[in-house]
């Protein structure tokens, strides 16, 4: 089981984290929500559960719970830049079908 | 597509719960927007990778037909309806423009409501239509960014802005349907974008004072603000509303058409060339210790030093609006905590070599000049929006001067005291002053002073319909309600009735920025004459009041209870006491003389009291008044 980032996406999450100037990685999770199932977590970490497993990529560690890995699998978080918007994605081979916006998915 | 930004633990929002808020810095020549990204605060560019929005619109027949700075292409070609640097105007009156408005090149036309409006091809235009035209813009900007709608916006307005420049802001912005989280003050939301807000935090809230000294393209801006338990006061503002960058590219100019040997009379093509080469020359000194010009046909180095003589008179004028402003402050240099440099002007070195020599301090810069305004609200409106938590940031604001209410003898009781934090409500009981007084002017003033013609009207209105009663029974209350963005509403009740009156304050238009710095000045400088024309006043009203009562009295009882002696004797004190109320500035004179009045008269009142009981007891027996 593995979970990576672009570089793209690391630098961004590296830059957040030194403007924070705390916290020990980033948690990418999900949650039974939205108006598609579920939803994903992409939060700042100060403290790493027990239970959490760590995935290292370049200088940042992806913190993610056991649940949400099972849905997470293979994901790859990219940071992408459309027009003037622009923020992290998740590339989840596991999903089936999303809303529309892409905030919520099926497995 | 929604695209996620990280969260701070526990913090990710529901899918599609997300707030989209923005900071918009609304400036007198460039605005900004900038929103929080992944906790970091971002200055949102348009299709082009440009930060800035020109504060320009271009008027055609039909209307508005551009803003920023295609718009500001115009200015040359078509400058009556080439709308630009309209923050000058916001919250003004016809009066206001009359003095100031000369340096602007449009046509002004007032309308009903005392509010000037701007003559241009497509019919009149407030400043207020302007201004929301770049808000427009620039939220559109946010809204492609977002690809959503925008839930609020946090808009900064200059410290020094009164009630009528923030509610013509606030107007603006519902115009342009833009939901105001906030009105929040430009320095503090420099302060708030480097973090000052925090550290004062985590210091466990040891006071910080903190300068800003905001360097703009035409107006300089210094305040002194005291950080305090998450509280930002504003101590004193001041500056240069005619003093920016462009001067500095102007006195270039001026040393490169002397070195030209040009005359003084240039065409506008030749001017224009001398100010764009100025300007780049500035700029590359920024970096170079000297630089070599082309200009036309002349050729010629200008080194960092000489450039340095050029500017340093104009640098030499902010310090010494530096220096005015601490004073007004009652803040000495030393006591300074942290300088903070604002405005792309503050990029020229020798800007922040001076800045750091005044205060002996480093200054902040190491945010872009330009952005650190619309960054600090975009961090204000993340909180205000919801995205995060409120116990992080819980900033507040204070009301910068005392809100009050006029009392007889043209006093002023103050209501809400000055350094309030706002959100606030309070109330007062008033009550009448004579005998079936039915209505009650309100006149609701502003300021330090102790007489209400020495501070500045806000609004007055009149509760009528108040039962007739005797002097001092009717219970009037006065309640003064300041929102989140320092608007006020005051409502007038009377309680034994529930008539009620009620008035939002959209001030009389026009206050100069310098009165307003002035206003709280003179409240020190006059202290003392205050406070004694404040008791002059006070025995002024008593008096009036003893005179009245026993004018009243003498009508009433003068011919059955007084011998002519004794009352040509009152009449005397009587006048003696008009005549002393009116010549007198002593108010313990005049005291000792009411005083004095009242010891001539005691008698004549005991006789009344008497005859009153008498009356009162006449034809009942003891048993009677027992019961009674």
């Amino acid at each position: 089981m593995a979970i990576t980032m672009t570089s793209a996406a690391e630098q961004h999450v590296v830059k957040h984290l030194e403007h924070r100037a705390k916290g020990v990685g980033i948690r990418l999770g999900v949650r039974t929500t939205g108006c598609s199932g579920l939803s994903y977590v992409l939060e700042f970490v100060d403290d790493a559960a027990s239970e959490d497993e760590v995935f290292q990529c370049g200088d940042v560690k992806l913190i993610i719970d056991p649940k949400s890995l099972l849905y997470l699998d293979g994901t790859e978080l990219d940071y992408v830049k459309e027009g003037l918007n622009e923020g992290f994605e998740f590339k989840n081979p596991n999903v089936k079908d999303e809303c529309g916006c892409g905030e919520s998915f099926h497995v | 597509m929604a695209l996620l930004q990280i969260s701070e633990p526990g913090q990710s929002p529901q899918p599609h719960q997300r707030r989209h808020a923005v900071g918009i810095d609304l400036g007198t020549t460039n605005s900004l927007v900038a929103t929080v990204r992944s906790g970091m605060a971002e200055v949102l560019a348009d299709e082009q990778g440009r930060d800035l929005l020109p504060s320009v619109v271009h008027y055609v027949t039909e209307g508005v037909s551009c803003v920023g700075y295609e718009a500001a292409e115009h200015n040359v070609a078509d400058p009556l309806n080439t709308l630009a640097s309209v923050k000058r105007l916001m919250g003004r009156g016809v009066a206001d423009i009359k003095t100031f408005g000369s340096q602007l090149p449009y046509e002004f036309a007032a309308d009903d409501g005392g509010m000037p409006k701007i003559k241009t091809t497509a019919g009149l235009v407030s400043p207020i239509q302007v201004s929301a035209e770049i808000l427009r813009k620039l939220a559109g900007r946010a809204e492609i960014a977002f690809d959503s709608e925008l839930d609020g916006a946090v808009i900064t307005v200059p410290a020094y802005f009164d009630e009528a420049q923030r509610q013509a802001t606030k107007d603006a912005a519902t115009l342009a349907g833009i939901k105001v989280l906030r009105l929040l003050n430009e320095p503090t939301a420099a302060a708030i974008a480097y973090g000052l807000d925090e550290s004062e935090r985590e210091t466990k809230g040891q006071e910080r004072t903190i300068a800003i000294y905001d360097l703009g393209g035409g107006t300089f801006d210094i305040s002194i603000l005291r950080l305090s338990k998450g509280v930002f006061e504003v101590l004193a503002t001041g500056g240069d509303s005619a003093l920016g960058g462009d001067d500095f590219d102007l006195a270039i100019a001026d040393w490169l058409r002397q070195q030209m040997g040009m005359s003084e009379d240039l065409n506008p093509i030749e001017q224009r060339i001398l100010l764009e080469t100025a300007k780049s020359a500035k700029e590359e000194l920024t970096d170079s210790t000297q630089v070599e010009l082309e200009v036309l046909d002349w050729q010629g180095t200008l080194t960092r030093e000489l450039m340095h003589s050029l500017i340093d008179g104009l640098i030499a004028k902010t310090v010494r609006a530096c220096k005015k402003s601490l004073r007004d402050a009652g803040v000495a240099q030393t006591q300074i905590d942290d300088v903070i440099l604002v405005g792309g002007s503050t990029r020229t070195p020798r800007v922040g070599d001076k800045v750091a020599e005044l205060f002996d301090l480093e200054p902040l810069c190491s945010l872009d000049p330009d952005q650190v305004v619309a960054m600090g609200a975009a961090l204000q409106a993340e909180v205000l929006v919801g995205n995060k938590s409120g116990d992080d940031m819980l900033l507040l604001d204070v009301i910068p001067l005392s809100l009050g209410i006029e009392t007889m003898g043209g006093l002023i009781e103050k209501i809400i005291h000055r350094n309030t934090t706002i959100p606030v409500a309070k109330a007062q009981e008033f009550t009448t002053f004579k005998d079936g007084q039915t209505a009650m002017a309100i006149h609701i003033l502003q300021g330090e002073r102790e007489l209400a013609s020495d501070c500045r009207s806000l609004a007055r209105f009149e509760l009528r319909g108040i039962p007739p009663m005797v002097a001092g029974a009717a219970k009037i209350r006065v309640s003064y309600q300041v929102d989140a963005d320092g608007l006020l509403s005051v409502t007038a009740r009377e309680l034994t009735s529930n008539v009620e009156s009620r008035i939002e304050v959209k001030p009389s238009y026009g206050l100069g920025e310098e009165e307003i710095t002035s206003m709280l000045q003179d409240s020190f400088s006059h202290a003392r004459d205050d406070m004694q024309a404040r008791a002059l006043r006070e025995q002024q009203v008593e008096a009036d009041r003893m005179i009245e009562d026993l004018l009243a009295a003498i009508y009433k009882d003068g011919d059955a209870l007084l011998d002519s002696e004794e009352r040509q004797c009152l009449k005397v004190a009587i006048q003696e006491l008009r005549d002393l109320r009116e010549t007198t500035s002593e108010h313990r004179v005049l005291a000792r003389q009411i005083e004095s009045v009242a010891k001539a008269s005691e008698e004549f009142a005991a006789r009344r009291m008497d005859v009153s009981i008498k009356t009162a007891l006449a034809g009942q027996t003891l048993d009677e008044i027992e019961k009674g």
